[in-house]
């Protein structure tokens, strides 16, 4: 039943890969999705706190009393939110404008929680890491991909650290933009179809 | 008995070792998070208060205790000669703070310009404050002794159509930033001769 190092860290990618297949997390996937770069950032940003959260709580699963887990993981998640909070404010200053208020509510995301209590709580060190770098990687992959649906189609570009920028109208000179793509009800239409797919294509 | 203890001391432990990482990360990114606020937020709003500075101002600043806040003051050298500064204060607008930045030639009191750096106001109403020019161009040239209120309070200033509560507390905010600098004014002309 144990799985290797390498399966723990792959199944964040497909199988287990947190906005498409266990459905967690869509505060963010909904919010910031706007452009390719939020998305990418959000996601870096979470798996930071998911990686930091899932080692140390591995490391004093023993230790916890079971009684006030879920206190202790929340005050260790919520430490790790608040290291990147300012990180971001200190080196990447125009992205953590933009994604706002998204970045102190990684502490409330339900994937952060999730895997502490369904997995570093219960496995060691190493499979913890895997575990969290991989749902990390993936949901940053899945806010990415909706994040580049959203901008290509609402926005016609597609820009990545702004040195990276391509634009749809050099191609198509006729492309007219789907402006509410990149609104709210974009952000609805743009994950369930992408759910469609995920599901389309099965295991 | 034995448990609870145990979860006590746990969490006393987590909670603490916590609050010291998080002061020292606080501590280790301070400066450079109050560069990067200069550049992106307060920046363009010096640049355009201290429209014509030979120097840069954000680098020619000093610090002045003022009571318990310590503040910063930008030093814009117009014409050669080293006689204005900006600086900003905060007041309480429509939805949150506001943050005003307020530019004062020392030698003619007079306030060189007034900008709104920060804000949470309505968009397309109060956010006006800080998108729309002519409002705060209706502070530039006041002296420093005059009243500073919107014409409905009996003062010079326009209100913002629809949004005079935003312009009220920019007013006020002015207000106070203008008492401030007529407190320490003696200190503002003894430090800028250094520049």
């Amino acid at each position: 039943m144990a799985k290797s190092i390498v399966q723990e860290f792959t199944k964040g990618l497909w199988q287990e890969i947190p906005p498409f297949r266990l459905v967690l997390g869509l505060c963010p996937t909904l919010g910031v999705t706007t452009s390719v770069e939020n998305g990418l950032g959000m996601g870096l940003a979470t798996t930071f706190v998911l990686a930091g959260s899932n080692i140390l709580i591995s490391l004093l699963r023993n230790i916890i009393p079971a009684k006030v887990r879920i206190a202790c993981f929340i005050i260790i998640i919520a430490t790790f939110v608040i290291i990147v909070e300012h990180l971001m404010q200190a080196y990447t200053y125009q992205l953590f404008q933009t994604l706002g208020v998204f970045i102190p509510l990684i502490v409330v995301n339900c994937i952060v929680l999730g895997r502490a209590e369904a997995f570093a709580s219960k496995n060691g060190i190493l499979p913890s890491t895997a575990d969290g770098l991989g749902i990390g990687v993936g949901y940053t992959l899945s806010l990415g991909a909706l994040g580049a649906v959203r901008e290509i189609l609402g926005n016609g570009t597609l820009t990545i650290w702004g040195d990276l920028g391509f634009n749809l109208a050099s191609v198509f000179p006729s492309f007219q933009p789907f402006t509410f793509m990149v609104q709210a009800p974009g952000a609805f239409i743009g994950l369930g179809l992408m759910l469609c797919a995920i599901n389309a294509i099965g295991d | 008995m034995n448990d609870m203890i145990k979860m006590v001391v746990v969490l006393t432990i987590l909670s603490s070792v916590s609050g010291g990482l998080l002061a020292s990360v606080h501590d280790g990114t301070k400066a450079q998070i109050e560069n990067q606020q200069l550049k992106f937020v307060k920046g363009p709003a010096i640049k355009t208060i201290l429209k014509g500075s030979t120097n840069d101002p954000i680098t020619d600043r000093f610090k002045i205790q003022d009571g318990d806040v310590e503040r910063s003051f930008f030093v814009g050298k117009i014409d050669g000669k080293a006689n204005t500064i900006a600086f900003e204060s905060f007041g309480k607008g429509f939805g949150g703070d506001i943050g005003v930045m307020i530019g004062v030639n020392l030698d003619e009191d007079k306030l060189v310009g007034v900008s709104v750096t920060t804000h949470s106001e309505t968009p397309g109403l109060g956010a006006k404050a800080k998108e729309d020019p002519s409002f705060s161009a209706q502070f530039k040239s006041l002296s420093t002794n005059d009243s500073i209120k919107v014409t409905n309070d009996g003062g010079s200033i326009n209100a913002i159509s629809g949004a005079t509560i935003t312009s009220r507390a920019v007013c006020d905010t002015v207000g106070k930033s203008l008492e401030t600098y007529k407190k320490i004014k003696p200190q503002l002309a003894e430090q800028i001769k250094a520049f």
